[in-house]
């Protein structure tokens, strides 16, 4: 995943997006435009809609409007190649799978009753990149949250996706580990050219990392520089008036 | 002894059968229990009532392919249900294997006629045939095959369906795929284990390779160990003391299970 060169000039736009269940209309009149490159920040008040709009561009619900890939010299891509890092995932203490299982059922061809020693080695590869490959033969249900957040980003960039969508990946993790992550993905999207759509309740963090940020409710109701959506009514009213610096740290609740 | 025992060739049929069938319980069981679905494969048990009462009222003789036939559609019948989500799967699933079930004896017992379909409950491997053990190698085979291109796809869906999904994998094709292939299985070895017994034997070796097993690679083959042990020693027992197989094939396989759970407790 070494070999990309920045480009810079592809993006994904998000036209109109809208999703509803039933007659409740959940997102409506959603436009976005995320860039290669940038981490943009998904922010808003529980319930405001941040998990349907990454299910629905996941594809996991119905929506209209439309998501477009683009890149500017050659016209529509074929496909988008995302990645995604879940809120949680369904493991408990007693799962008979070791990392290596995990990121092989995932991602591999070879079935998971066999092992080689290159699919094993390519696996530990794609670990290393977040210094936790040391751990592809323990059982995932022993691993910490931290390491098994690093183990499932592992497995979302191994093979170089467009974007990155990564969903409240950092809850219960302490301080260090949260600013080891957002430096991790700071360095991902300068070196791998990658677009990142991160959903957040870490106001501060967001403040200092995120390229681009959006607060929604139900639609878009600021969106911009960091600083700029901080200080707009929108977000004050959502968050108290915590601006730019001041950011309450338990301000998502 | 043994030479006594094999002198039969009734035995001997029957001894095969089980080394056919038991590893595929073992193999399929693991992931019935991965993917918490112990309450599926026994509604799929049960409804192979059903499944024979279509055959009688349809007039066909070979009940083994109304009891096919009937069981896919209810167990793709179940999946879409499941689908659905209007209510928890459990209580949907109780509901349509009760009424699957009360079907099923109800046309049975027509005229006081159950008795000639209480073979079922129980199951007879003695009874095995030579055209029937060749069905048992084609759907080995089968399964084999579908189990080494899946695996991954089906791990996947049972840890995380909508990571599974992003990686486009097709959730819901491998989950039909998957619950034919279980009907396939529970309605070829029905009339050899018995509707009382068949889910034991789907679930017990797997439950007690996981309480001990690390990695898939264990977990499986361990499984497999457990229940071609459980049913080849379930056997001999059941034909040295005179009692039926099945039961004999669910105690043994109970009592590794306790054994590994004690194991694996101080894990």
């Amino acid at each position: 995943m070494k070999k990309i060169i920045p480009c810079g000039f592809h993006c994904i736009k998000f036209n109109n997006l809208g999703v509803s269940f039933g007659d409740q209309k959940v997102l409506e009149n959603i436009n976005l435009h995320v860039h290669c490159g940038q981490m943009t920040a998904i922010i808003g008040r529980n319930g405001a809609g941040k998990s349907t709009l990454i299910r629905a561009i996941l594809g996991e619900v119905p929506y209209t409007g439309e998501i477009q890939f683009k890149n500017k010299m050659n016209g529509n891509m074929a496909k988008l190649k995302m990645g995604y890092v879940p809120q949680s995932i369904n493991i408990d203490r007693t799962t008979p799978l070791s990392v290596y299982d995990l990121f092989q059922s995932f991602t591999g061809k070879l079935p998971i009753l066999f092992r080689n020693k290159k699919e094993h080695a390519h696996i530990s590869e794609a670990l290393a990149e977040f210094d936790v490959e040391s751990l592809i033969d323990q059982p995932v249900g022993t691993l910490s949250g931290g390491q098994l957040q690093r183990v499932l980003l592992a497995m979302a960039v191994h093979d170089t996706p467009n974007l990155l969508i990564l969903d409240e990946p950092v809850s219960g993790i302490d301080k260090n580990g949260m600013d080891a992550f957002y430096e991790k993905m700071k360095y991902l999207k300068e070196t791998h050219d990658l677009a990142i759509i991160l959903v957040s309740h870490d106001l501060d963090y967001v403040y200092k990392y995120a390229d681009n940020v959006i607060l929604i409710d139900k639609t878009v109701t600021a969106a911009g520089k960091p600083k700029i959506v901080f200080e707009s009514d929108a977000f004050k009213s959502v968050f108290g008036k915590g601006a730019a610096g001041e950011v309450e740290v338990n301000a998502n609740v | 002894m043994f030479s006594e025992m094999f002198s039969y060739a009734f035995m001997v049929r029957a001894t095969i059968a089980i080394l056919l069938i038991s590893p595929l319980f073992g193999m399929v069981g693991t992931m019935i229990v991965q993917k918490r679905m112990a309450y599926f494969s026994d509604a799929l048990g049960h409804s192979a009532l059903t499944g024979i009462a279509a055959g009688v009222i349809m007039g066909i003789a070979n009940t083994t392919v109304s009891m096919i036939i009937f069981g896919i559609f209810f167990a793709l019948l179940l999946n879409y249900i499941s689908r659905k989500g209007l209510s928890s799967s459990d209580t949907l699933i109780s509901v349509f294997a009760s009424c699957a079930t009360a079907l099923g004896l109800a046309i049975l017992s027509r005229g006081g006629s159950f008795a000639n379909y209480s073979a079922i409950l129980v199951g007879d491997i003695l009874s095995i045939t030579t055209k029937e053990i060749i069905q048992l190698i084609v759907l080995f085979v089968v399964i084999l095959v579908f189990w080494c291109i899946s695996i991954n796809r089906l791990t996947a869906i049972s840890i995380h369906a909508t990571l599974a999904k992003s990686r486009s994998i097709s959730v819901r094709v491998m989950e039909d795929a998957f619950a034919v292939l279980i009907a396939l299985l529970v309605m070829l070895s029905i009339k050899w284990v018995g509707i009382l017994l068949i889910n034991a034997l789907l679930i017990l070796p797997a439950a007690s390779s996981r309480n001990i097993s690390e990695n898939f690679r264990e977990y499986t083959y361990l499984s497999i160990i457990f229940s071609i042990f459980s049913g080849v020693a379930g056997l001999f027992v059941s034909y040295f003391t005179d009692m039926a197989t099945g039961p004999m094939i669910v105690i043994i396989a109970s009592v590794i299970y306790f054994a590994t759970y004690i194991y694996g407790k101080d894990r």
